[in-house]
């Protein structure tokens, strides 16, 4: 059992230098002053100080963060009411279609989602005229569909995981189901929302695809930009930014992650001994 | 608490509010669309008429291909390119999946073994990837793998190549693209089920002489089956549509599926080839989403 569980523990390290090798290597390569990959130029800020000027990947920041601030919130409120719509309103009928429709986002190739999606946006401008020019505004509808479905799998294992009694308790006592939710299962399903629209905000920022296929002529969101130029090989500007983007959300995970912890512990804490 | 409303009818209205609202969404923003995608892959004889003429005004030179119903699948069984892309695709989807399983099990296994403070360290490990930009992410390999990238340069100075070795553009780039970007997917599910299990099985099994394989064999796998299955659907499904890795690691001739429908539809702009593509590769997902959905559905019946 000895050797195999050195075996297990190498093969962890392997695993874990595979996956954070690679972000080091670019974060240190933002700070070298050589415009090539492989010389050593000594440290230097200067794509930093690049990436401040250039005012395309500014603009293109400034509407990727709008587009995921309006789609998280608005896919967190949609991806809750599907989770309390499977998991606390019994049987209906296309409850079956419903669970698919939330399951089957997670999974769905994203040239999928984004070429139906685009085409959905082109017949309806010419059925009714909406949504008029592409931009902003279907991107913003694409990621609320494609992130409530993470955001409602989210609060829906919150829900699975809840001791009914509380809500139950609340029922027999006279409480009406809108009061019960709002008083009782809404606070304890908070944590889960909040992550939801944590993931839900990361997923917008992050998307290519999807945003590329419902985008206009007009609309660049971050990783566009980021695409457009990394095709054409190492930036170093680029690397700079993603230094930046890592950076703060390593700094967000690690507070969340040490929070979610302390709770933990204070939650654990009455029944000592466990 | 006084009641103006009829409680029955407020309580009926709420229950189908939160039903209604998420439900309509998604039908209108997830499944209507896809039946689009069917109708304009079948490109409608009636092209001349609204609303689908100026569909096929917008996507070019189709127009004369578009008036036979069954031409874009034709086309699609016809020219070689199509069949190539769709085949390589599975293969490097179903390969870059075990890799994922190979390194995800035992990453899964050892952190299910760790003692608590350090698990959730380990586990936070394979989170965080998840959350940082999967695009930066793939591009970080660039940085590694390019001509003059960190691994050429090592190899040279430590003399082992005289010149660099071409690993950017290559399948070898993108099967290492997918493993490494889908294998937190493997890990979760993978650990979530181990996590469950009872170690004195294990013990139970060594006791009564079994050896460490037997137990791996005929306890360890057949327990963790599950996690192995979810595991496997949510890197093989997406891997299989795959537009990033193959466009930014993978060299021109890498066309895997997903490159291909994005190509057809932003460089040939041919809408209704795209969508008998998206059609054709949907229909080779239903089996592995169905299964995926039912994995799903278990926890909460």
């Amino acid at each position: 059992m000895r050797r195999s569980s050195t075996l297990l523990y190498s093969l962890l390290g392997f695993g874990y230098a595979f996956l954070y090798l690679p972000i080091i290597v670019l974060m240190v390569y933002s700070f070298n002053n050589a415009r090539l990959a492989t010389v050593w130029g000594g440290f230097s800020t200067r794509w930093y100080s690049a990436l401040l000027d250039n005012s395309q990947i500014l603009d293109a920041a400034m509407l990727s963060l709008e587009i995921a601030l309006v789609s998280a919130t608005a896919a967190t409120l949609l991806g809750t009411l599907a989770a309390l719509g499977l998991n606390r309103m019994g049987r209906y009928r296309g409850r079956t279609l419903f669970t698919g429709m939330i399951a089957a986002p997670l999974v769905m190739p994203e040239v999928i989602t984004g070429l139906s999606l685009l085409l959905l946006f082109v017949s309806l401008q010419e059925l009714i005229g909406w949504p008029g020019a592409r931009g902003a505004n279907t991107i913003t509808i694409a990621h609320i569909t494609f992130s409530m479905a993470y955001v409602a799998v989210i609060v829906q294992s919150r829900l699975a995981s809840m001791d009914h009694a509380l809500e139950e308790a609340a029922m027999d006592l006279g409480g009406r189901p809108f009061a019960v939710t709002l008083d009782i299962t809404l606070p304890l399903i908070l944590p889960a929302m909040a992550a939801g629209w944590l993931l839900a905000f990361t997923l917008s920022l992050d998307d290519l695809v999807i945003s590329s296929f419902t985008a206009g002529a007009g609309a660049s969101t971050l990783p566009m930009v980021i695409f457009s130029k990394v095709k054409l090989g190492v930036t170093p500007e680029i690397n700079a930014l993603a230094t930046i983007i890592i950076g703060i959300v390593t700094v967000g995970v690690v507070i969340a992650g040490w929070t979610m912890l302390r709770q933990q512990k204070q939650l654990a804490r009455p029944e000592a001994g466990h | 608490m006084t009641m103006v409303v009829n409680p029955g009818r407020r309580d009926r209205l709420w229950r189908g509010f939160v039903i209604a609202t998420p439900y309509l969404w998604l039908l209108f923003f997830f499944l209507i669309p896809f039946a689009i995608v069917l109708k304009i892959s079948f490109a409608d004889p009636l092209v001349a008429q609204p609303p689908f003429s100026d569909f096929f005004d917008w996507s070019g030179g189709a127009t004369d291909r578009v008036l036979a119903t069954f031409d874009n699948y034709r086309f699609l069984l016809e020219d070689k390119l199509y069949l190539v892309s769709y085949l390589k695709s599975i293969k490097i989807a179903l390969i870059a999946t075990l890799l994922c399983l190979l390194l995800g099990f035992p990453m899964a296994y050892a952190i299910a073994l760790t003692p608590y403070p350090w698990r959730n360290l380990l586990l936070l490990l394979v989170i965080l990837p998840f959350w940082t930009s999967f695009l930066l992410r793939v591009y970080a390999w660039m940085v590694m793998l390019g001509k003059q990238g960190l691994i050429n340069h090592l190899l040279m100075s430590l003399g082992l190549i005289d010149e660099p070795l071409q690993m950017l553009y290559t399948d070898g780039a993108v099967y290492l693209g997918i493993v490494y970007t889908y294998v937190p997917f493997m890990i979760l599910p993978l650990y979530a089920t181990l996590e469950k299990l009872d170690l004195d099985l294990h013990e139970a099994a060594a006791d009564l002489g079994a050896r460490p394989r037997q137990v791996f064999r005929d306890i360890t796998l057949p327990l963790a089956l599950p996690g192995i299955i979810a595991g496997c659907l949510l890197v093989f499904i997406p891997a299989l549509g795959e537009y990033v890795i193959p466009a930014l690691l993978g060299g021109l001739d890498s066309l895997m599926i997903g490159r291909t429908l994005y190509d057809e539809f932003f460089v040939n702009r041919d809408w209704p080839l795209a969508s008998a593509v998206a059609v054709v590769l949907l229909l080779i997902l239903v089996l592995p989403i169905m299964l995926f959905q039912r994995l799903q559905q278990e926890p909460d019946t």
